[in-house]
């Protein structure tokens, strides 16, 4: 034995080591757990450096403009021009105010949104080349959590894989393992847009019978429970029958302005799809629908679909339930009195603007009336 | 043995030669290649594509010329790669391991010093290391993984043309000893 293991010690070694590390890999797949003391050290090590790094490279920039700008105003001096000064002014106004919009536009975002988010900043790469994985500058200790969502003003940007105290790891859309539930914005075709690291993201589960379209939108479902339903998710950039179902390709969105900021979603709150905007033709001009002539009933909409009211059965519904709600009654909740469906319902109220909370499951249509 | 081959292959004298190399650059080298592609490669997307870590475990197992210490610090290398990836500990771990297994044993049979031959070793390794990951993610994880050729082939090249003058930065750090 020892003389085997002496003649062929290269390749026994090289064995071992391979085995050791197969059955690491084996235990992580098997119990579904990380060896996660590893990954606190190493991201513990490395984050802090990465904070002082992001720190004095952003001093660097300050110091660098200011250098430049010291530069061009002796060039300037020297040719006498004014208006050399002037545009570098403006260069650094404009510096300043494209730095301010995107964190203006991240601010504005958060504020807009139902949901509650947690602004965080890329502080560097996951390992691999072409690494389709960051790290961002807030952890477990500013209440991120393994498999949040994590969004930008665009759209999806990713899911949180790990949430260590000083930073957490995000797998970005188009990182391989990822995928998200979605939903096409006009025929409401559901599947799963999948990331397989390539900057185009596969959707899958989509029946050669339902109908997508190129350059149609995909909106998050919530059906992963990852994603608040609504957000924009990507567009539609090949759709082909296939052998298995319909093989589409979508763009993902999110990703479109890069991510050095992205907002974390501590508390998702579902919105709604919004209706496609009316086919258009280039160099036609189509106006806005007339506005209600005075005196005439008003199109009366619904306030939980949003949409517009298509038929009487709708309408209809969206009167007993508003009648419902102006006399506080609550249908199915409760036998007994009964609303006066003879009086006027309350004034409907007005259309939402942008995705709102929803209340229950999608498009919730009234509870059924009781007869008298 | 014609002249080109008698330039690739070792000579008897050559081929006890090991590389000693700086205890420091053991450490640092690998540390400050996995930092300069999580830190440096988000500023200048371009350089995303480095793969730093392998050209230094293939520079370390072509310099020792013992598989042991080629395998063992490509596990190393690739485990610690593997502790700032969002993929299982090992995945990386396993592929270096074999890329420093094979690269010191190659360093055994050629001289690895010529800087055509580092240039063909580097870009193979790449492939090899590109593939195999594709491979286990797929096969071994059973995970979505897209392995595009063309682009796999174009990265092999550029990080081979950068894995030259980095050898020769690495070079000026060693000192041999028979």
């Amino acid at each position: 034995m020892e003389t085997f293991l002496s003649r062929y010690r290269n390749i026994s070694v090289l064995l071992l080591l391979l085995a050791g590390q197969l059955l690491l890999l084996a235990y992580q797949v098997k119990s579904g757990q990380d060896v996660r003391l590893i990954r606190v050290w190493a991201v513990t090590a490395v984050a802090p450096l990465a904070n002082v790094s992001e720190w004095v490279r952003e001093r660097g920039a300050r110091f660098g403009e200011m250098f430049a700008v010291r530069g061009l105003r002796e060039e300037n001096k020297r040719l006498k021009s004014e208006l050399g000064q002037i545009k570098v002014q403006n260069n650094l106004l404009k510096a300043e105010i494209s730095t301010a919009d995107r964190a203006k536009a991240l601010s504005i975002y958060a504020q807009t949104s139902p949901s509650k988010l947690l602004a965080a900043r890329v502080i560097f790469l996951g390992t691999g080349a072409n690494s389709r994985t960051v790290f961002v500058d807030r952890g477990s200790r500013d209440g991120v959590m393994k498999g949040m969502a994590v969004i930008t003003p665009d759209g999806i940007a990713g899911r949180v894989t790990a949430a260590y105290p000083t930073a957490s790891l995000v797998s970005l859309v188009t990182s391989p393992g990822f995928a998200a539930g979605v939903i096409s914005q006009k025929p409401k075709v559901r599947g799963t847009m999948k990331g397989v690291g390539s900057s185009l993201c596969p959707v899958d589960h989509i029946e050669n019978r339902d109908t997508v379209e190129v350059g149609e939108w995909l909106y998050t479902s919530g059906d992963d429970r990852i994603f608040p339903k609504g957000l924009p998710a990507g567009i539609v950039r090949s759709a082909r029958e296939g052998r298995g179902g319909k093989d589409v390709v979508a763009e993902p969105v999110g990703l479109r302005s890069g991510v050095d900021e992205v907002l974390i979603v501590i508390g998702g709150v579902h919105g709604l799809i919004p209706d496609p905007l009316p086919p258009s033709s280039p160099g036609v001009q189509i106006l806005e629908p007339p506005p209600a002539e005075p005196g005439s009933v008003p199109v009366e909409e619904p306030a939980t679909g949003g949409g517009v009211v298509r038929t009487d059965a709708d309408r209809l519904m969206d009167r007993y339930r508003r009648i419902g709600e102006s006399q506080g009654h609550s249908f199915g909740a409760a036998p007994g009195r009964v609303p006066d469906f003879n009086r006027a319902p309350a004034p409907p109220k007005p259309a939402p603007t942008t995705a709102q909370p929803e209340a229950g499951t999608d498009a919730q249509p009234a509870a059924p009336v009781k007869k008298q | 043995m014609n002249p080109f081959e008698e330039r690739l292959l070792l000579r008897r004298g050559r081929q006890s030669r090991t590389t000693k190399l700086n205890p420091l650059v053991w450490i640092l080298s690998p540390i400050l290649a996995i930092l300069f592609q999580v830190y440096v490669a988000r500023h200048v997307d371009a350089l995303s594509y480095l793969e730093l870590p392998l050209l230094i475990t293939v520079y370390l197992a072509l310099m020792r010329r013992s598989p042991i210490v080629g395998a063992a610090a490509g596990a190393v290398i690739g485990l610690m790669q593997d502790s700032l990836s969002a993929q299982y500990l090992g995945m990386f771990g396993i592929v270096k391991t074999l890329v420093g297994y094979f690269a010191a044993s190659v360093s055994m049979r050629f001289d690895v010093e010529n800087s055509a031959l580092r240039f063909l070793l580097s870009f193979f390794f790449f492939l090899f290391h590109q593939l195999f990951v594709w491979l286990l993610t797929r096969a071994l994880l059973g995970q979505p993984m897209e392995l595009q050729i063309p682009q796999t082939v174009i990265l092999a090249f550029l990080n081979a043309v950068v894995a030259i003058p980095l050898f020769m930065i690495l070079d000026r750090l060693r000192s041999e000893t028979r």
